[in-house]
């Protein structure tokens, strides 16, 4: 879509973009660039620039057990919390969408948690999860060592899963109630009129005309994985235990910045940038089906 | 609403009520765990009739991550980051979308790119940036004999410096540096009527004078919501603010959750834990409670 009328001065139309421009080239393109060439090249020790080593830093990396590790534990966080986060919130959104009684509280609060800093949230449910204090001690009272996120790598890697779903249940409750609020309320009746239960009307009516959401959710809740969950990560488990939840962007920082290796960080960088790459392109020939779709 | 359904009525209300419980009962919970005392804190399994230490708790957190200045730096960082995003998307967006110029679709496409990659990924080398904002604009002028060609001409050695670490503007400025506001601007723009701008020009007002005095105007709805979405994301960071505020003196509050985590063989001061949490969620969740209308619509209308 263009603009008929425009202005005609257009170096003062470039003047306007100048600022965002520096921005992004310092703090976007600069940045993405040196990680693809750090990613190539090696750091000497005691300076004196980098050396080029080609793909070796992927080489290396791709060998590394521990590498294989941290992309498995965040295919499986991914997989699971996306998963709880959109059915919980898929089924909430549709049963506050029947508008009966009371539905606005429904309406106002199920957002909350996307409010809350992954960090805080993460502090919240490591006190409601601890296994000595809290809730969860409750259980470990009546069967002993049941549950013991600091030492057993499944707990920990549900403790994390279940953070950031609470979270993200509100997300995905936003966009599908907006997604059934959408659709017209003349379909559902006449389908009503036709005969048609509750539940008939939910998958031969509703479901279909909100797939174009869950797609669009599903993408940006498996990016947002990668992302949002190192508040998360850092204030539960800290990786642990034995790296059962060292997830993507975690196993980034501490290779980078406590590890001090660049070279490894940066090519991990460009992995995980690819992958989300691939997601956004995916989304993107989604969205143009989406707009042919009404 | 169109026929009859007791049974479904509720279950639709016990689900629903589920829902609301599984959403509140984390807020509740802390709040009760920040008014209990140690003891009862650590009780298995712990009362869900709040104690009374509640001020006590609140006051031991706020000293002990040290919070005043904490939630003042991370409201700096935060409104800066609004601030910044409401005012030069905005700006983006008038010259994308007002203007015809050679290379208009590159700059589009420039900015679009920046959505793809969030900070998180490549952290690494924009912390590195960060340490020096001018390296970028030295290495090319090293490249391209910039530097080589000023130091013959007047002797002067080029050795541009700038460290953003620990500072205000290095927290803010990479957080504005992406594309999602231009975009949700853009969409604006575009639906407003070409027949306003005709008549604003045949009045004889400028790019300009039109840009501020009718379309900012227009805007300010989709200002508001993106001022609440672009606050709440900047107050909720983390990554960013642990590494590079090494300095106490400019550290947020979000960062200041890990000194509250009970020490392993220490006492399970989870009291003091729940209350600083507790502290350091409210802003966020007035800010959403507040503006959620404006929040809702800004969170469907960025992401799309």
């Amino acid at each position: 879509m263009e603009k008929r009328v425009t202005f005609g001065r257009w170096t003062i139309g470039i003047l306007f973009a100048v600022p965002q421009l520096f921005l992004i080239f310092t703090f976007f393109y600069w940045p993405a660039g040196q990680a693809v060439y750090w990613s190539l090249t090696l750091q000497q020790p005691w300076g004196g620039g980098n050396i080029w080593v080609g793909l070796d830093n992927f080489r290396s990396i791709l060998a590394n057990a521990d590498y294989w590790n941290s992309i498995t534990a965040s295919m499986i966080f991914a997989g699971i919390s996306t998963g709880l986060a959109m059915v919980i919130a898929l089924v909430l959104a549709a049963l506050t969408d029947r508008q009966l009684a009371g539905s606005w509280l429904y309406r106002v609060v199920l957002i909350w948690p996307y409010g809350i800093a992954a960090p805080a949230l993460a502090l919240a449910f490591r006190f409601i999860l601890a296994p000595e204090a809290g809730f969860m001690a409750v259980v470990n009272k009546f069967w002993p060592g049941l549950w013991d996120p600091g030492l057993d790598g499944a707990d920990a890697m549900a403790s994390i899963i279940i953070a950031f779903s609470w979270k993200y249940v509100g997300y995905n409750f936003i966009f599908f109630l907006a997604a059934f609020q959408a659709i017209p309320r003349s379909l559902i009746e006449a389908a009503a009129m036709d005969g048609s239960g509750v539940i008939r009307r939910f998958w031969d009516i509703q479901f279909p005309l909100i797939t174009p959401t869950i797609f669009f959710l599903l993408v940006i809740n498996i990016t947002e994985s990668f992302q949002d969950s190192f508040g998360i990560v850092d204030i539960m488990t800290a990786g642990g235990p034995a790296n059962a939840t060292n997830l993507m962007v975690y196993k980034i920082y501490s290779d980078g910045f406590k590890g001090l290796d660049y070279s490894g960080a940066a090519a991990q960088s460009i992995i995980l940038m690819l992958l989300i790459v691939a997601l956004t392109i995916v989304q993107f020939r989604f969205i143009e089906r989406r707009v042919h779709y009404r | 609403m169109v026929e009859r359904t007791p049974i479904l009525n509720f279950f639709t209300h016990v689900i629903l009520f589920a829902g609301f419980v599984f959403c509140v009962a984390p807020f509740v919970i802390v709040a009760i765990a920040a008014s209990h005392n140690l003891k009862d804190v650590n009780d298995v399994p712990m009362s869900l009739l709040p104690g009374s230490d509640f001020w006590v708790n609140i006051k031991t957190a706020w000293t002990m991550a040290d919070l005043g200045p904490k939630l003042f730096n991370s409201f700096i960082m935060a409104f800066g980051v609004a601030a910044g995003k409401v005012i030069i998307s905005a700006l983006t967006a008038f010259s994308i979308v007002y203007f015809r110029y050679p290379g208009r679709m590159l700059i589009f496409w420039l900015i679009f790119i920046t959505l793809m990659l969030p900070l998180e990924v490549r952290i690494v080398p924009t912390y590195a940036v960060v340490a020096n904002v001018l390296e970028p604009y030295q290495t090319i002028m090293d490249l391209t004999g910039l530097s080589w060609l000023i130091e013959k001409m007047s002797g002067v050695q080029v050795q541009l410096s700038l460290g953003l670490l620990n500072s205000y503007s290095g927290l803010i400025l990479p957080l504005i540096a992406t594309a999602t506001g231009t975009f949700l601007y853009r969409q604006f723009f575009l639906t407003v009527p070409d027949e306003l701008t005709e008549a604003a020009r045949m009045d004889g007002a400028g790019a300009l004078r039109f840009f501020v005095d009718i379309l900012l105007p227009l805007s300010r709805n989709n200002m508001a919501a993106l001022g609440t979405i672009m606050f709440l994301w900047a107050w909720n960071q983390y990554l960013w603010p642990l590494l590079i505020t090494t300095d106490q003196s400019h550290a947020m509050a979000v960062t200041e959750l890990k000194q509250l985590i009970p020490n392993v063989g220490g006492a399970p001061e989870w009291h003091i834990a729940m209350a600083g949490t507790l502290i350091i969620m409210l802003p966020p969740l007035f800010v959403v409670v507040l503006m959620q209308r404006w929040f809702v619509r800004g969170l469907i209308a960025t992401e799309k």
